[in-house]
């Protein structure tokens, strides 16, 4: 039967935990998974519009420096790819393609404005492409700050989410330049950041993406442009819902210690919170198609008695309604309660026990590979070597293969590595980027 | 007859004579609220905290911010529940459960009930069970046995059955319903991985005889009116390591019960329990006295029954209420280590009986007595140690 109605997800969330806490203890850990189902989505295929009108917008952005002629193929590669994600935009979906180099330039359809996706249109904005050309240097805020000039004009769009790709390092604007372009953008868009090669920064582009609560990854080879930008494109077209906030109330006198996504990727939002009535503060987490993700929060409430309960944390995802009203669309409950049992209060939640471990998988490979590029081979080897440990252990074989493109693993239960020689920038750049991809408790 | 409650049914806080509200939670406890009637009913009165009351203030800080939910918007803290202290009685039977002061809820649960065998005989019952608290949903566990044994229980007994059959069948019902709560689907996320599980303890008193069953720890208690030239009795072996170590000659009972693995349990009604042996046992009183059925909330504090009949009111029998009141005081002022619950059954011989007083006789000194017409089980077969 099919599917007729589009009306956003239902959201779910369940709550894991070890409420036991013993005599004294303040501390109060959770994983709160977050699960959005039945939006009418098919698997992430890109679906007709409703009533014909445009639900989301996108707009890539392209980098066009001089440097993406070296070598020539990346500029070819990129054209490429983003007449890929052209084509998989659906149709009446609003979207724009910006040129980026020490200035922004909206290629198509331009004239500050965004096209609606049909295939004329498809067809005007690939022939566009045509013109892309390599010249000039590297100013990403120019380019975020057109992308919001575009999404800006259409107001009644809700999902708006850009594509990001870039190959260098943001040389030609001044660091606060990109900051404030950050803030402004931060909420009214989302952002997926792709590096090309080996000549861009890590730490600069994971900042963008994650004040822009979107993915980032590199693509060393630039042939693999074109299915990664199609892939990107049918997440982005999957999105059913936008601006979802993640509300944590806490009782008087707790103290939210952190707030972090931990799946898909690790995202500390602790310092997101927009203060929302009472004890309580808004957590941004973007835009939700059908999916599931995971959140660890972190509570110190003030000690009770033994035969307490305590109601640490109520955690409720809103929508914003059009009227300003939020819409609760679920909510779960993270409890405390004083126990003199030891075998309940010793017991560490399977789930907070592995997304502690994934957090410090991520922190052991990123202090690593800088102690690495600082010449502190010991400090690397050791970090290194816990996060291979971390990674046998839970599982998480995608980072563990990563691992091995860097160090050899002599005893991966133990976390016994030596440094390969002559490590690629590409694959220590990779491992860099993706340190913060998690998985999930094994079953 | 609105009876003065020195003890808030809200939140448990002790109360003076001239209270009209509870100090702590500001419940009104002037007895304006369904207090225990004497009726036979088959439906037990249900006292629970009143909720005519206003806005209800946060029991913890005084806010007057209590979510829904049960929970105070400002400090957290959870509010008390109707499980946490509840009585009930009908004519013939009564009983308390309390929360206690080291839990954070109460696991026990129990009902009192009476209905007429099919001669119209009065027939009186109590069912007490615990939830075992490393299990999940213990709380479940505990109010799906109660409901299901007192149905089938009740039903059997208006239909003829005898008792002793009736109580067989009841703890199966129970140990049946209790089991299929682990696959029902509605497991807590994160929470216990161990079949919800709790313990049993049930009384029948129907025609002047007295029927006992259980599983696990959950105990009855013989007490008579006359504590100087009548005995007091413990009527159930528990299922605990202690009772085994003790019943196979390992320990004495001083030394097992000093043991940190005293009072783990080897029977439980839960779908993890390897083999359900009910145990039942059948009596007649001669003496006046009352049933007590309790849960190790209160057997913890007064473990022999000679200690535990000192704590009995000497109007027991004609105040069941009261003495299940002051019996579960006892346990919280004791420490209210956990959940505590009690039912007084008051038991009357006929006037015939009382003539040819044939004095109970014990089995072991201060364990199981008894003449009963089923065989005792000390401990249960083909379940290695």
């Amino acid at each position: 039967m099919a599917v007729l109605s589009r009306s956003h997800p239902s959201f779910s969330v369940d709550i894991f935990q070890n409420e036991y806490l013993a005599e004294g203890a303040r501390e109060v850990n959770a994983i709160v998974t977050v699960t959005a189902t039945g939006g009418g989505t098919s698997g992430g295929q890109p679906l007709a519009p409703v009533d014909g009108g445009a639900g989301a917008a996108v707009v890539i952005m392209v980098d066009c420096s001089g440097s993406m002629d070296y070598p020539s193929a990346k500029m070819r590669n990129a054209r490429e790819a983003t007449g890929v994600a052209i084509d998989t935009i659906r149709d009446g979906v609003a979207f724009a393609v910006v040129a980026g180099t020490h200035e922004a330039k909206d290629l198509y359809p331009g004239g500050g404005k965004l096209a609606v996706a049909g295939p004329a249109t498809r067809a005007q904005a690939k022939e566009a492409l045509r013109k892309l050309s390599a010249n000039g240097g590297t100013a990403i805020g120019t380019w975020l700050s057109k992308a919001k000039q575009l999404f800006d004009s259409r107001a009644d769009i809700a999902i708006r989410h850009g594509i990001l790709l870039t190959d260098g390092r943001n040389e030609h604007e001044r660091a606060e330049d990109l900051e404030r372009v950050l803030g402004q953008a931060a909420g009214v868009f989302t952002v997926d950041c792709r590096g090309v090669g080996t000549d861009w920064e890590v730490t600069e582009l994971r900042k963008i993406a994650s004040a822009l609560l979107g993915t980032v990854d590199i693509v060393a080879e630039p042939s693999g442009l074109a299915e990664d930008f199609q892939q990107m494109m049918v997440q982005a077209m999957g999105k059913q819902v936008a601006d979802v906030a993640l509300r944590v109330w806490t009782p008087a006198n707790a103290v939210i210690k952190f707030v972090k996504q931990v799946t898909p990727n690790l995202e500390d939002l602790t310092d997101r919170r927009a203060d929302a009535g009472p004890r309580a503060g808004d957590y941004p987490t973007g835009s939700w198609g059908d999916e599931s993700r995971d959140y660890h929060v972190c509570i110190e409430v003030p000690a009770a008695e033994v035969g307490n309960e305590m109601l640490a944390a109520r955690i409720s995802l809103l929508l914003p309604q059009p009227d300003g009203t939020p819409e609760v669309l679920s909510q779960g409950l993270v409890r405390a309660v004083w126990t003199d049992d030891l075998a309940s209060s010793t017991r560490i939640s399977p789930q907070v026990a592995h997304f502690t471990g994934q957090a410090e998988l991520a922190s052991s490979i990123q202090e690593g590979l800088e102690a690495h590029r600082a010449g502190d081979v010991d400090l690397a080897t050791a970090k290194l070597g816990a996060a291979v440990r971390i990674a046998h252990r839970t599982g998480n074989e995608s980072t563990f293969k990563l691992l091995q493109k860097v160090v050899d693993v002599v005893d991966p239960k133990e976390g016994t590595v030596r440094f390969r020689k002559n490590v690629s920038e590409a694959d220590s750049m990779t491992l860099d980027t993706r340190s913060t991809k998690t998985v999930r408790v094994k079953k | 007859m609105p009876q003065q409650q020195t003890m808030c049914p809200g939140c448990a806080e002790p109360l003076d004579p001239e209270d009209d509200y509870c100090g702590a939670c500001g419940l009104n406890v002037t007895g304006d609220a369904p207090t225990a009637t004497a009726a036979p009913a088959e439906q037990p009165v249900t006292v629970t905290a009143p909720t005519a009351a206003a806005a209800p203030l946060c029991v913890h800080c005084g806010a007057a911010e209590v979510a829904a939910d049960g929970y105070c918007e400002s400090c957290g803290g959870a509010q008390p529940r109707p499980r946490d202290h509840q009585e009930q009685e009908v004519e013939g039977v009564a009983g308390v459960t309390d929360r206690g002061l080291r839990h954070h809820r109460n696991e026990d649960a129990f009902t009192v009930a009476a209905t007429r065998l099919p001669d119209g005989e009065p027939a009186v019952l109590a069912v007490v069970c615990d939830g075992v608290s490393s299990s999940a949903r213990p709380d479940e566990a505990s109010a799906t046995a109660v409901e299901a044994a007192s149905a089938h229980l009740l039903t059997a007994l208006r239909r003829g059955r005898r008792p002793d059959q009736a109580m067989r069948e009841a703890i199966g019902e129970a140990a049946r319903a209790v089991a299929e709560l682990a696959t029902d689907g509605f497991d807590t996320p994160g929470g216990s991985r161990n079949a919800p599980a709790c313990t049993y303890v049930s009384a029948i008193s129907a025609a002047g005889l007295v029927t006992i069953g259980w599983v696990g720890d959950t105990r009855a208690y013989w007490i008579p009116d006359d504590r100087e030239s009548a005995v007091a009795y413990r009527l159930t072996e528990d299922d605990s390591w202690a009772a085994r170590v003790v019943a196979i000659g390992l320990m004495d009972e001083a030394e097992a019960y000093a043991d940190p693995r005293a009072h783990a349990i080897t029977g439980w009604l839960g779908a993890d329990a390897e083999e359900i042996e009910p145990h039942t046992v059948s009596f007649t009183p001669h003496v006046p006295g009352v049933l007590l059925v309790c849960t190790d909330g209160l057997w913890n504090y007064a473990e022999a029954a000679a200690d535990l009949a000192e704590r009995v009111r000497p109007d027991a029998r004609t105040e069941p209420l009261a003495a299940a009141r002051s019996l579960v005081e006892f346990a919280v002022g004791a420490g209210g280590h956990d959940n505590i619950t009690v039912a007084v059954l008051p038991i009357s011989p006929a006037p015939e009986a009382t003539l040819r007083t044939v004095p109970l006789q014990s089995a072991t000194a201060g364990a199981a007595p008894l003449r009963s017409s089923q065989t005792l089980q000390l401990h249960r077969p083909g379940s290695g140690s």
